[in-house]
């Protein structure tokens, strides 16, 4: 039934890819700025050679089938590099799409076969033509969400350092949104940390966390009786005053943690207890 | 050709002075810590000590009955005039006996030995000071 395709794309390819590139070139989704002549030709070449082979079986309708996986693997690589290159997903998609009209042509120009058959032909091209389009751009999607999925892993683990700013003090400078895992995370490196360096004092900074709410203080209250249970005493510091009236709105108990407004504060405080004389701007203590 | 090491009834106890120092290396089970508790107690009585050490940094893993285990003997300590500090809990285990909830208020501890002998020296004093004069 659709031989015809199959066997056009065999022996007019050169006419098609002909058609096919000069239509790419002097249409205005080009982007010349971003892709060169060369390689659009070589990627065209590519995609004739294994639509060809894949429409063959016979089979257009199922781009699932073992035939097509050249195709399909050939639009995944194509999605992810355009992706990169900084084309948008339209135009990615468009390198399919404008396949048709090449096609089309031939199609209208062989002219063998009774007009009910070209229009089956060409509907079935058509259809064809659109999966490929539509699974491109689904890939393009996919690689973006990969993209930033990866960042936000980057993004958990730079998020949780633990410093020692003096001997015996520690310091964990939280920054961002604090979730479970975060936190989980963020109190073994810190009680990891304090076994490592037999630091007795840790201050936890929360400055740049913006919002803290029952779980969050619930997590951090946690980390502080876990230090304290192998002897060692958390701060926590950087408390903005909207924080401080969220917190006693929570009814948050903080009797048993020593808090400061500022990291500043809290490593004066530090310094004290552990014996080391400070020098006061003021003689507010 | 290794032995293999009989199972512990009884754990040691190590004295330094007036403190006294206990290392935990094994599972707990009832009769171990009653036994624990008989013969700490009556050690802190015999040579009159005055600090305890109690040694965790072996132990990882723990339950709840660990946990009241120490709060127990810490303040049976504390009724023989001893004070008693927990040292060298791992990070896995602490965590652990927040997560059970178990109440370790009147449990010192410290993150060694050596800091718990400085902890100690500072809350009893220097066995050469001897700060307990009765007053008439």
């Amino acid at each position: 039934m659709n031989t015809s395709i199959a066997n056009l794309l065999v022996s007019q390819r050169n006419e098609i890819f002909q058609e096919w590139m000069h239509q790419q070139l002097s249409s205005e989704a080009m982007r010349a700025d971003l892709i060169s002549e060369a390689d659009l030709r070589t990627e065209s070449d590519r995609f004739l050679e294994v639509i060809s082979r894949a429409v063959q079986s016979g089979n257009f309708n199922d781009i699932r089938a073992p035939e097509y996986k050249p195709v399909l693997e050939m639009l995944e690589r194509f999605s992810r590099s355009r992706g990169l290159q900084g084309f948008t997903p339209s135009e990615t998609a468009t390198f399919v799409f404008s396949f048709k009209q090449p096609l089309f042509n031939a199609l209208r120009k062989s002219g063998n076969g009774e007009p009910a058959e070209q229009i089956e032909n060409v509907w079935a091209a058509n259809l064809l033509i659109d999966k490929l389009g539509l699974y491109t751009t689904e890939m393009y999607q996919q690689s973006r969400e990969e993209v930033i999925r990866r960042q936000q892993e980057e993004m958990l683990e730079l998020s949780t350092p633990v410093v020692q700013i003096w001997e015996g003090i520690l310091a964990l400078p939280l920054i961002g949104t604090l979730d479970s895992a975060r936190t989980s995370v963020m109190m073994e490196t810190l009680l990891q940390k304090i076994v490592e360096t037999r630091s007795e004092l840790a201050i936890i900074d929360i400055t740049g966390v913006p919002t803290v709410d029952t779980l969050v203080a619930q997590h951090l209250l946690k980390t502080v009786a876990a230090a304290r249970l192998m002897g060692a005493d958390c701060l926590i510091s950087g408390i903005r005053p909207q924080i401080a009236q969220t917190m006693v709105h929570l009814q948050i108990d903080l009797s048993e943690v020593t808090t400061k407004a500022t990291l500043a504060e809290a490593l004066r405080f530090a310094l004290k207890r552990s014996g080391r004389p400070t020098q006061s701007k003021d003689s507010r203590e | 050709m290794d032995r293999i090491p009989a199972p512990m009834d009884r754990i040691p106890i190590l004295r330094m002075g007036d403190l006294l120092l206990v290392t935990i290396q094994v599972d707990m089970h009832d009769r171990l810590a009653s036994a624990l508790q008989d013969d700490l107690t009556g050690k802190i009585a015999e040579v009159s000590a005055k600090g305890v050490l109690i040694d965790i940094s072996s132990l990882d893993i723990v339950d709840s009955f660990i946990g009241r285990m120490l709060a127990n003997t810490s303040a049976m300590a504390r009724v023989l005039g001893a004070e008693a500090v927990v040292v060298g809990m791992q990070p896995a285990v602490a965590i652990t006996l927040v997560e059970l909830g178990v109440n370790l208020s009147g449990v010192h501890t410290a993150l060694d030995v050596e800091k718990g002998v400085e902890m100690l020296r500072n809350r009893i004093g220097f066995p050469e000071r001897d700060d307990t004069d009765v007053r008439f």
